[in-house]
């Protein structure tokens, strides 16, 4: 296999060291072509937006990274590995966690229950009836760990479904981070937060990605928060690519400002 | 804390009237057989409520387990030897593999989909039931087997004529089955059965494979009812159709959700309260049927998590 790869095969174990490679992507349902033809690449390392005007496709384009469902056409790469048809529960074990822009936790139970959960799967013990002392006492550690990190310690034992809104978004991110992702994906993490709520999560978002070896790519219409946090922009516009740039290069970007301009025409 | 403390003293106090109920019943009109029917049915009410407290799955055809746990009973003492153990075992095995192969089929289908397959496969075995006369006996039940006593190797107890006797060896068969179900609810396996309860995307997304959760405890949910059926042959050393139909599975869902379906034995005091009302009132009326309605209505009205959430939430304010 590797002997006849040749040119082709070189291109594809390129070295390039990008945690998500997309590869001319699209998406069809029906007559609608949600996103067209998009391709990208997210180095290691890099805390990458997505933006664009409503409908212009983003939450789908996640949906595909994440594997919610396949794209009608194009590949993706994860980590240089081709995950375009590999389910969503395999795409986390493979080191890629996404939150939901509606917020998607268990209401019912306990901070420190959300996280142990998110641990004990990631862990590989969700078909276990039972697990050692040290094991547990594992998990425990890992989740106070991002407890820490998330600044939920001092609520851990309060019901999710009783949280301000920001704290359950907090909770949403925390639980993503018991998978120890390596690409974290975040769909609109500040979206109908007051100032303060907003400040808290990119924040908490920013010290993640300082912490080393985590990607993040994230949608984001909180334009404070993109181009405060965001190394790298992508812009979609109706389904389609329509810049990528460094956030000055974006913000001075004509077609982009005529997007928005346009949407809010 | 007292949190902790208040649970073990509910605890307490369930097994405390469940081994003394031979000395307490006959006092407050009762009698021994119906400490075995509660017993029985809150097993194959827990069953359900196992896959529709714990993991938010609603099967509205679980009486088609329970009634296969008590045709493979009745099959095994009458066909295969006479043997009460083996009689269990015969019973869920039936129920359990039963569902374990329809399980593989409907994994996938969710809510109203899910409970209507349900029904329809649980309606197809009552047929079979129903109209396989030569096997089963058809409308008149299968009948010429009976329970035989336990030959323990150093004593035999004799389950069939002695009462209290028999009591205690269905409360001995409960005790096991509750300890099981509690012990897989108390696992991470069971824990990820709440996730999926709680929020079915947010478990995928965690990297659960949820269908396949799904079967397993949909399976398990299957034995532990086909056991519970199987219980049920030996207390009345009979099998009947009805025992497979959805009217019983609705029966089983009510239990659950009167007595409060996120409570782990939510079922047990639905049970209770079914089987006496049901014994007290089918002396009275043959329509007693609606009154039980009537309170299941009156329940879900005021007391939305059930008689037993009722009572937690007092007693944790």
């Amino acid at each position: 296999m590797s002997g006849e790869g040749g040119a082709s095969g070189a291109s594809e174990a390129e070295p390039t060291g990008a945690i998500l490679k997309v590869d001319s992507v699209s998406k069809r349902f029906g007559d609608l072509i949600a996103v067209r033809d998009v391709s990208l690449a997210v180095p290691r390392g890099e805390l990458r937006a997505i933006i664009g005007p409503n409908g212009a496709g983003k939450t789908t384009f996640f949906n595909l990274l994440s594997g919610f469902f396949p794209p009608t056409s194009g590949r993706i790469l994860f980590d240089g590995r081709d995950v375009t048809l590999v389910a969503a529960h395999r795409r986390v074990e493979l080191g890629m966690a996404r939150t939901f822009q509606i917020t998607e936790i268990f209401p019912e139970l306990p901070i420190h229950e959300n996280l142990r959960i998110g641990a004990e799967i990631a862990a590989g013990y969700a078909l276990r009836p039972w697990i050692s002392r040290a094991e547990r006492a594992a998990i425990q550690r890992k989740v106070e760990e991002i407890l820490d990190i998330a600044g939920l310690a001092s609520k851990a034992h309060r019901l999710v479904g009783q949280l301000a809104h920001g704290d359950q978004r907090i909770v949403e991110i925390a639980t993503a981070l018991t998978l120890q992702p390596r690409l974290l994906l975040l769909d609109e993490p500040t979206a109908g937060m007051g100032d303060q709520e907003t400040y808290a999560v990119s924040k908490l978002v920013r010290a993640l990605h300082r912490r080393g070896d985590l990607s993040i790519v994230l949608i984001e219409h909180d334009m404070r928060v993109v181009f405060n946090l965001a190394e790298r922009i992508t812009v979609l516009d109706q389904g389609r690519l329509l810049a990528e740039g460094a956030p000055a290069e974006i913000a001075a970007n004509s077609a982009v400002q005529a997007a928005y301009l346009g949407e809010a025409a | 804390m007292t949190v902790e403390t208040r649970k073990l003293a509910g605890l307490a106090a369930i097994w405390l009237l469940l081994v003394a109920a031979p000395f307490w019943t006959p006092l407050v009109g009762g009698y021994t057989a119906l400490g075995d029917r509660v017993l029985v049915l809150a097993l194959a009410a827990m069953s359900v409520n196992f896959l529709l407290g714990f993991t938010g799955v609603l099967s509205f055809g679980h009486a088609a387990y329970f009634g296969l746990g008590a045709y493979g009973a009745g099959f095994a003492l009458k066909f295969l030897a006479p043997s009460t153990p083996l009689s269990l075992v015969c019973g869920t095995l039936l129920g359990g593999i039963a569902g374990a192969l329809l399980g593989l089929l409907i994994v996938r289908r969710r809510g109203v989909y899910f409970a209507m397959v349900t029904i329809a496969f649980g309606q197809v075995l009552y047929y079979i039931a129903f109209q396989w006369s030569s096997l089963t006996g058809g409308d008149d039940g299968l009948r010429g087997f009976s329970r035989q006593p336990l030959d323990l190797g150093f004593t035999r107890i004799d389950i069939l004529s002695n009462e209290t006797a028999f009591y205690y060896f269905v409360l001995v068969c409960f005790a096991l089955l509750v300890a099981i179900m509690g012990f897989v609810l108390r696992s991470p396996f069971g824990r990820a059965m709440i996730a999926i309860r709680e929020n079915e995307r947010r478990a995928r997304f965690l990297g659960l494979a949820v269908e396949r959760h799904i079967w397993i405890a949909f399976t398990l949910s299957c034995f532990f009812i086909g056991f519970a059926g199987a219980l049920y042959a030996l207390v009345n050393n009979f099998a009947d159709p009805r025992g497979l139909h959805y009217s019983q599975s609705g029966d089983f869902v009510m239990m659950a959700v009167m007595g409060g379906m996120r409570n782990f034995w939510g079922p047990l005091l639905g049970a209770v309260v079914f089987v006496v009302v049901q014994d007290y009132l089918s002396s009275v009326t043959v329509n007693w049927m609606s009154f039980v309605g009537l309170l299941f209505v009156l329940v879900v009205l005021f007391f939305p998590r059930g008689l037993l959430g009722f009572i937690g939430k007092r007693a944790a304010a």
